[in-house]
């Protein structure tokens, strides 16, 4: 068995930066992540943004509410077994009304090999949602910048704290050939 | 680790704060807020009230936003032990206007008094020299407290870090405003941002 390169017909992760970009948003915020390492590149490349290295997820959940402080917009980049790790911070964004764009690459959904990443990929959207953030999903490459436009959108006009889950469907598909 | 002629925090941050300036000041959760409140209601203050182990952070994202700022968190040891982490952060991004001054009881005040790890073991200026902030140090009298107000107004030297030792007693809680929407919405104005 030889494994391929993954299979990404539409490319994703550019929709994804170039939506950051539409959305005039400075400060990246990310814990290291396969998923979203496209996306770390171009935004670590564009000196218009500020990608920051976390050493854990809530980190940047406080990071981004000074950055909204400051008067400039930030993203969370992350997995989903970090999303738990935001839960008390999150009380920032909902007592302080401060938005929030966070984009979670999904683990533990579909296909999965490590049983550790199912519990925290099961109640990822169900954290968010107690814990008063707006969850939207996209599953297909073709609606990722429509999704990610909406989301952009209703975080920073709506000052609505919004996470964006991105399938493992979507970013974990691999052909294996022989 | 405790010290005999150990400084008052309230006089502490009344002397950082004397002469602040534009200074944008995060103050953590617990009595580090309340002394921000004793020194003076601001409208550059954000007191929290929660989220702990968020103060450096907080700072972090305030000062990379607005780099022409002083920007000061000022915290207990509790509420920077828990956000230890974002000291590697804080080192890695070496913001020249963050500055972090560490009110060091060795106890969470807040919930009882109970003994902190700064008490036995755990020494925050060495973390915050090993995170790869330099200029880190302990700072013991107000004359130090002084030479560091003056030194935080530097945008150009940071980041830089703090402990200062100081007197374990309980003093009268003085409140802040609590209405996080309400001091974020005034901070954000006080540095020109309109509400959405």
């Amino acid at each position: 068995m030889v494994e391929s390169a993954p299979v990404m017909s539409v490319s994703w992760p550019a929709h994804v930066f170039h939506e950051l970009q539409t959305a005039r948003v400075v400060q990246v915020a990310y814990v290291p992540d396969a998923g979203h390492g496209a996306l770390i590149d171009l935004c670590h490349a564009d000196t218009a943004m500020r990608a920051v290295s976390l050493t854990t997820e809530e980190e940047g959940v406080a990071m981004l509410a000074g950055a909204w402080l400051g008067g400039q917009r930030g993203a969370l980049l992350l997995q989903s077994s970090g999303v738990g790790n935001c839960i008390n911070m999150l009380a920032l964004n909902q007592e302080c009304r401060i938005p929030l764009l966070a984009l979670v690459t999904m683990r533990g959904e579909w296909g999965e090999f490590n049983p550790w990443q199912v519990p925290m990929g099961s109640s990822t959207q169900g954290v968010f949602e107690l814990s008063g953030i707006r969850v939207l999903r996209a599953t297909e490459p073709a609606e990722v910048k429509d999704v990610m436009e909406a989301a952009a959108s209703q975080a920073y006009n709506a000052c609505t704290p919004t996470a964006l889950l991105l399938s493992q469907r979507l970013i974990g598909t691999k052909v294996f050939v022989k | 680790m405790s010290k005999a002629n150990l400084l008052d925090r309230r006089q502490v941050v009344n002397t950082l704060l004397a002469d602040r300036k534009d200074a944008l000041v995060v103050a953590g959760l617990g009595a580090s807020t309340y002394d921000l409140a004793a020194a003076g209601d601001h409208a550059r203050n954000l007191y929290l009230w929660g989220a702990m182990g968020g103060a450096v952070m907080i700072g972090l994202g305030l000062a990379l936003a607005q780099p022409k700022l002083p920007v000061v968190v000022v915290t207990g040891d509790g509420e920077m032990l828990m956000g230890m982490g974002s000291l590697a952060t804080v080192g890695l991004q070496k913001p020249k206007n963050l500055t972090i001054l560490v009110l060091d009881n060795e106890a969470y005040g807040e919930t009882g008094g109970q003994v902190s790890h700064t008490s036995a073991s755990a020494d925050l200026v060495g973390v915050a020299r090993a995170c790869g902030i330099p200029d880190s140090k302990e700072i013991s009298t107000l004359g130090e407290i002084e030479a560091f107000a003056k030194l935080m107004q530097d945008v150009t030297s940071g980041p830089r870090f703090a402990n200062v030792k100081i007197d374990g007693a309980n003093l009268e809680r003085v409140l802040s405003n609590r209405d996080g929407m309400f001091i974020m919405t005034r901070l954000r104005g006080a540095l020109g941002h309109a509400p959405i």
